[in-house]
């Protein structure tokens, strides 16, 4: 094929005529580039993501030696930026398994090509997650405190607590997302230590690729153990953000005890998830060359499940705000009127604007195949649902019972320094990634191409 | 070759289909210690080969099942045992509902850990060296190739005869393995 098809835009789940080998040319390529080879565009994105990762260090440096106090946290807003930091980081995480467990458990073809750099996004994501309850804890030395070990105090965590259970769903979910992540780069990279020319690069792909030969008994186990790893990981997504939920739920605040968050926060993770996958994509599949990848079918389903999970969103806000009026609470009634027109009334018309109106766009087909106009719509619902965490956690906390203990919330620079700075965390493991890993799976769109080939062709055959 | 030990005979196909039948005359004509080098899964090849399915779906649900009872165990044993004193809101103290979300996810880690490691660990990787990597074009097997090997320890095995068979099968080309 030549150069001129290959960046045709296509609505199949891959561009027609792909050979094992092209494919193989194609995935590998942006890898095996000299480094100083390397496309401006990166060097310029790993630059202001690195410059970013500088910021997040000065502010963990700073948090450190000074303690809490740099942070706009206060009494009743003890849950501000870095809880709203972590339940938004994690939410973008989820997209990436569902991508790679859920779609691959319903036989969904589209999820092929995007599943690496979306699982990618989702071991990246769950490190920025991560990090900000132990930056949050007051003395994030001691994060080890939060394990059960055998220690001199003869102390266990609190079990009852959903705090404990999220260390748990948290720690899970970013050791099995690690080793899906791991076992599914496993045949690519072999194809990279087969590839590469440089001996150091050759030496460095052979061994993380841990002797791969392809063989069909290692096959057989494989596909088993990938299957078996989809099934459990699936399960482990939705648990995760229902586990995220119940540190709210389960609490007595107005605003936080709701049954429906459950379900509410999971359609929201994936809502934010898929944004992320479609900020992430768009720009990627210029850079490489990757349109008849990563194709405008795959931006168009994306696009989909951004407006399903958007409207799931949408009824979430509805159903809180009726359940408020609904349960006769004086306390939750009053949480509705401060949501709606209190102090942060423009949060929460914000986030109506970025996560419900914004995405209505999204029912047309010809916007889901503008590349651009979902890129602009992705933005705007993270920013949406960034807000929809300030409003539900934050918002809910500055009025709670007692009005002598109402207090209002005022962010610091630091605070915004360390979200931005996580942003360049995530960033700068992307560019590393889209530099020294394949982004798209080669062994498993190779054996994607087979399978259409063999089915057209079955086509054929009956016509 | 000759003088130095043989591991086996390599031949190179093209296609699924083409290494899947190659598979299936080779299993046929008696061979059984084969093996089948292939850039992505082909389905039905390991049938083809003869070979038994795997089972590492029972040992999934088993260290899942020791996962969630050891899960549970540590919470019981925290609450129950160790720290029998903490009275929250009235609950008894094997409050096992709140314990439900840690068994559940030491279950999945177990279990997923458990899937990933043993297959890895079943595969014998990872292993640095294997002779079939001394196969002159074994580099296409990660590109396009799908390579077919029948190993000299194999009963029916014979140099020639082998040969002759592997190349009826109308391959690429077909080469010796050095051990």
């Amino acid at each position: 094929m030549d150069a001129t098809s290959k960046r045709m835009e296509t609505d199949r789940v891959i561009a027609p005529g792909q050979t094992y080998g092209s494919l193989d040319d194609l995935i590998t390529k942006p890898v095996l580039t000299p480094l100083l080879k390397t496309p401006l565009g990166w060097f310029l994105g790993f630059g202001l993501s690195a410059a970013l990762l500088m910021l997040f260090m000065v502010t963990v440096y700073v948090l450190i030696t000074t303690g809490m106090g740099i942070f706009g946290n206060n009494q009743p807003v003890a849950w501000a930026f870095p809880i709203i930091n972590l339940v938004w980081w994690i939410g973008i995480g989820h997209a990436g398994t569902m991508i790679s467990a859920i779609l691959l458990l319903v036989r969904q073809d589209w999820r092929t090509s995007i599943n690496r750099f979306a699982e990618a996004m989702t071991l990246f994501a769950v490190a920025c997650a991560g990090l900000f309850p132990i930056l949050h804890l007051g003395r994030p030395w001691v994060f080890y405190w939060l394990m059960p070990y055998p220690n001199t105090m003869d102390l266990w965590p609190q079990f009852r607590s959903p705090l404990a259970w999220d260390v748990f769903a948290i720690t899970a979910y970013a050791s099995v997302s690690a080793l899906f992540w791991f076992i599914g780069l496993l045949p690519d990279l072999a194809t990279l230590r087969d590839r590469a020319q440089h001996p150091v690069a050759r030496l460095i792909y052979g061994a993380l690729s841990l002797g791969w030969r392809g063989s069909a008994k290692h096959w057989q186990r494989y596909t088993r153990a990938y299957l078996l790893l989809a099934a459990l990981a699936a399960p482990l997504v939705v648990s995760v953000h229902t586990t995220i939920s119940f540190d709210f739920a389960v609490t007595q605040v107005p605003g936080w005890n709701n049954t429906i968050m459950p379900p509410y926060f999971v359609a929201g993770a994936l809502f934010a998830g898929f944004a992320m996958v479609l900020i992430l994509a768009i720009p990627l599949r210029k850079m490489f060359g990757f349109e008849g990848l990563i194709t405008l079918k795959h931006l168009d389903n994306s696009a989909k499940v951004m407006l399903a999970t958007g409207l799931f969103v949408a009824y979430g806000y509805l159903i809180e705000l009726f359940i408020g009026w609904y349960s006769g609470t004086e306390f939750e009634r009053f949480m509705v009127l401060n949501r709606l027109f209190g102090d942060y009334t423009w949060a929460f018309w914000a986030l109506i604007a970025f996560n419900v109106l914004a995405i209505q766009p999204l029912w047309f087909k010809s916007v889901r195949r503008t590349p651009w106009a979902l890129f602009v719509i992705a933005i705007f619902v993270s920013i949406g649902m960034w807000l929809e965490r300030f409003v539900i956690i934050s918002v809910s906390l500055t009025r709670d019972f007692m009005p002598s203990a109402w207090h209002n919330y005022q962010p610091t620079t630091w605070d915004f320094a360390l979200f931005l700075g996580s942003i360049g965390l995530f960033l700068t493991l992307w560019f590393l990634f889209l530099r020294f890993l394949p982004a798209v799976a080669s062994s498993e769109v190779k054996e994607l191409v087979h399978h259409e080939a063999t089915h057209h062709h079955a086509k054929e055959n009956k016509a | 070759m000759s003088g130095s030990a043989l591991y086996g005979l390599v031949a190179e196909f093209s296609s699924p289909e083409d290494i899947l039948t190659a598979a299936g005359q080779a299993r046929e004509a008696g061979y059984t210690k084969m093996d089948a080098y292939t850039p992505f899964p082909v389905t039905d090849l390991d049938e083809a080969l003869g070979m038994q399915p795997t089972r590492l779906g029972w040992a999934v649900l088993f260290m899942g099942t020791v996962g969630a009872l050891l899960g549970f165990f540590m919470q019981w044993y925290a609450n129950v045992i160790a720290w029998p004193l903490l009275n929250i809101g009235g609950r008894p103290l094997n409050d096992w509902p709140s314990f439900i979300v840690i068994t559940f996810e030491v279950s999945v880690l177990f279990a997923a850990f458990t899937a990933g490691l043993l297959m890895l660990a079943r595969n014998g990787l990872p292993q640095p060296y294997h002779p079939i990597f001394n196969a002159p074009n074994f580099a296409g097997v990660s590109r396009d190739k799908f390579l077919l090997c029948i190993e000299a320890t194999d009963g029916r095995f014979d140099l020639q005869k082998t040969k002759a068979f592997l190349l009826a099968l109308k391959p690429n080309r077909v080469d010796e393995v050095a051990l």
